[in-house]
């Protein structure tokens, strides 16, 4: 009760030399510790020199405190262990980390937009439904309708952004957590994409129909060709080859044919998420709905509008995946992004993001997702077991968590 | 009317199905005074904020804005005439920086590469220290997180929010409802200083001690119904509290406790 004010007239007087209660017991946990030393407080007389109130933190402490920490100092490591175990085994030829990194380009698309999500205070579970749905409502007009690949591929993002709009929609409307709403969408879309494919074309792997390959198809269509499939920087890698800095074909031409797409629209996903979250009003109304809606409410953000956009981000994310991953396989199949949505999950909380949101980087998540692909590619190079991957990524979620709550405890809310 | 009210609720009732939060109440403010509320739990005065921040419209009575009646269909309204409530959350996000804080909903924008609107943060950064300031809460680095402030500083921190974003009328919800000793003077120094500003106040408390070093006017809610307003000069702080708790019923209570004297 001592903090509570005066107790209403009361005469407390006599009972003065009870022992000191440990002072602002419950304005307590985010009381900086001087606070408990009556000489300073705020307007105290005795003014030291410098603010008392803030306490210098210092560069390391600041870098720790950034949440992309965790996930950079989890790269490095992973990076080093690899270097050592596979340094002499092609997976840092310009091929190998071709092929790590698709493979980290494809994690890290959707990783941007769950991790954005979750710093909004949300968790998208649908999403890797939404990616075996949309490559099969991207397929599934191309071949069996005739309709042009780039038309197909509008509506694919147009049907995804509704579902996500539609996910959106119902946390807000029911107050619902988001994991038992997606969780629901990711049965649904998981069993439509089935059942839809079934019904539609008797196959659940679509690649080609009647003579036509559905690669020939997207590759024909210049809006989907240029966008989605192959590579760039394709004259580099050759001249690179040409100079013998990298593995070269027999003709000459580079082993790694380029740089592909994917990984084009992951760096340029990263970019755009960060700065979004980083520099803009609608990043500042993330952050804000994440860490307490009720308060970004009362201050005028429009949570509802918030929460509802980032959950189209993360489909059009995920349709994005899908269309990318049709290009690049030149098929579609019902069972694709099986567990992503963990994965990208995963990949934002080793970025960096709380799970109860408001706090998190895009570019971490997109550093967790880095970290994904250098595992499960990497230690196929090394003599360790596939099957270790799995463990590894459990191992590894556990350790972010525990590292990011630590962190937040510590430096962010300023206890000790 | 010959006094300048700024702000009148006229005999307000307001009802939630068969309850009768608020029977006849009337509250009216001066202009650039400290008009304290003062009430025990459940006497009405979270109905009666409400009311005047735009989530509830009265159900009988008449609310006046500088002499002009108004119905407020959102708090947006309210806040558009510098009516602003900081509530006992404060509406602050403990993991944001002191700046983001400030500006939340309200970010200040500038032109990058003259095409992308991207959020001021050096403006943001810098106002709102200089805000703080003249609260007398120094902050050296606006990235700091809320989190890391005390209960006092995050009070002022929502004041200095409020004043900045043009309210005439403040309304503070159980400020020092959560702050030990010296941060609840430090609140009540800065209700002297929103005074100075010029700005209006309407003080919810049920703490005496606290409303009568500030308070300019005092309105006394028991069990939905007003029991006056009093001038500070009319009325002796001990007398204030007997009614609040309704006079005889406290010295009942207080027998109770043997060897406290109010």
């Amino acid at each position: 009760m001592s903090a509570a004010g005066p107790p209403r007239g009361t005469n407390l007087a006599p009972r003065e030399t009870a022992p000191r209660r440990k002072p602002h017991a419950w304005g307590e946990p985010t009381n900086d510790p001087h606070i408990s030393n009556p000489a300073a407080s705020a307007e105290s007389p005795v003014v030291p020199p410098t603010d008392e109130r803030v306490r210098d933190i210092g560069a390391l402490r600041r870098f720790l405190s950034r949440p992309e920490f965790g996930s950079i100092s989890g790269a490095v490591l992973v990076f080093i262990v690899f270097l050592l175990a596979a340094g002499d085994s092609g997976m840092f030829s310009a091929e190998g980390i071709v092929n790590w990194a698709t493979v980290a380009a494809f994690l890290g698309i959707i990783s941007v937009g769950a991790a954005l999500l979750m710093i909004g205070g949300e968790f998208d579970l649908s999403i890797g439904s939404m990616i075996g749905f949309a490559g099969m409502m991207l397929a599934i007009p191309a071949l069996y309708w005739g309709w042009p690949v780039w038309v197909a591929c509008l509506f694919t993002f147009a049907l995804c952004a509704a579902l996500g709009a539609v996910n959106g929609y119902l946390v807000i409307r029911t107050g619902l957590p988001s994991f038992i709403v997606t969780l629901a969408f990711y049965f649904i879309l998981r069993g439509l994409s089935l059942a839809l494919s079934t019904m539609l074309t008797g196959k659940t792997i679509l690649s080609n129909y009647e003579g036509v390959s559905l690669r020939d198809l997207v590759n024909g269509d210049y809006l989907s060709s240029t966008l989605f499939s192959g590579h760039v920087l394709t004259g580099v890698f050759n001249a690179m080859a040409g100079w013998g800095w990298i593995a070269a074909r027999d003709g000459g031409e580079a082993l790694a044919v380029g740089i592909p797409k994917v990984i084009v629209w992951w760096l340029l996903l990263t970019v755009i998420g960060g700065f979004v979250l980083a520099r803009t009003r609608r990043g500042n109304w993330i952050l804000a709905v994440g860490g307490d809606a009720t308060a970004a409410k009362n201050t005028g953000v429009p949570v509802a509008r918030v929460k509802i956009s980032l959950f189209i981000v993360t489909a059009l994310c995920a349709a994005l995946f899908a269309v990318l991953q049709v290009a690049d396989a030149g098929s579609a199949a019902a069972d694709r992004g099986l567990q992503k949505e963990f994965e990208a999950i995963i990949a934002a909380v080793i970025g960096g993001c709380l799970l109860s949101g408001g706090y998190g980087s895009v570019v971490g998540a997109s550093i967790g997702a880095l970290i994904f692909g250098m595992v499960q590619i990497g230690i196929g190079y090394t003599s360790i077991d596939n099957n270790w991957y799995r463990v590894f990524l459990g191992a590894m979620l556990l350790a972010a968590v525990l590292f990011n709550t630590y962190i937040r405890k510590r430096v962010a809310l300023g206890r000790r | 009317m010959d006094i300048d009210y700024i702000l009148q609720l006229e005999d307000i009732s307001k009802y939630f199905g068969s309850v009768i939060a608020l029977n006849g109440v009337t509250l009216r403010l001066k202009r650039g005074e400290v008009h304290c509320l003062l009430g025990d739990n459940g006497a009405g005065k979270s109905t009666l904020i409400k009311t005047l921040a735009g989530v509830h419209l009265p159900d009988k009575g008449e609310y006046l804005v500088d002499g002009r009646p108004v119905r407020f269909q959102s708090p947006r309204e309210a806040l558009d005439l510098g009516i602003a409530t900081v509530y006992q959350d404060l509406a602050l996000v403990p993991l944001m920086s002191v700046a983001r804080n400030f500006f939340m909903g309200r970010e200040p924008r500038r032109k990058l590469l003259g095409s992308f609107h991207v959020m001021d943060h050096e403006l943001a950064a810098r106002t709102a220290i200089e805000k703080l300031a003249e609260m007398g809460i120094k902050v050296r680095d606006a990235s700091q997180v809320v989190g890391t402030m005390s209960g006092g500083e995050r009070q002022c921190l929502a004041i200095a929010r409020a004043i900045h974003f043009g309210a005439r009328v403040l309304i503070l919800d159980e400020p020092t409802a959560a702050l030990g000793v010296k941060q609840s003077v430090n609140v009540l120094k800065l209700i002297n200083r929103a005074r100075a500003k010029g700005i209006s106040v309407i003080f919810i408390t049920h703490n005496v001690n606290y409303a009568y070093p500030v308070g300019d006017t005092f309105t006394l809610l028991n069990r939905g119904k007003s029991l006056g307003t009093f001038a500070k000069r009319a009325v002796a702080k001990d007398e204030v509290l007997d009614m609040m708790a309704g006079g005889a019923e406290m010295k009942e209570l207080m027998a109770d406790l043997e060897g406290v004297s109010i």
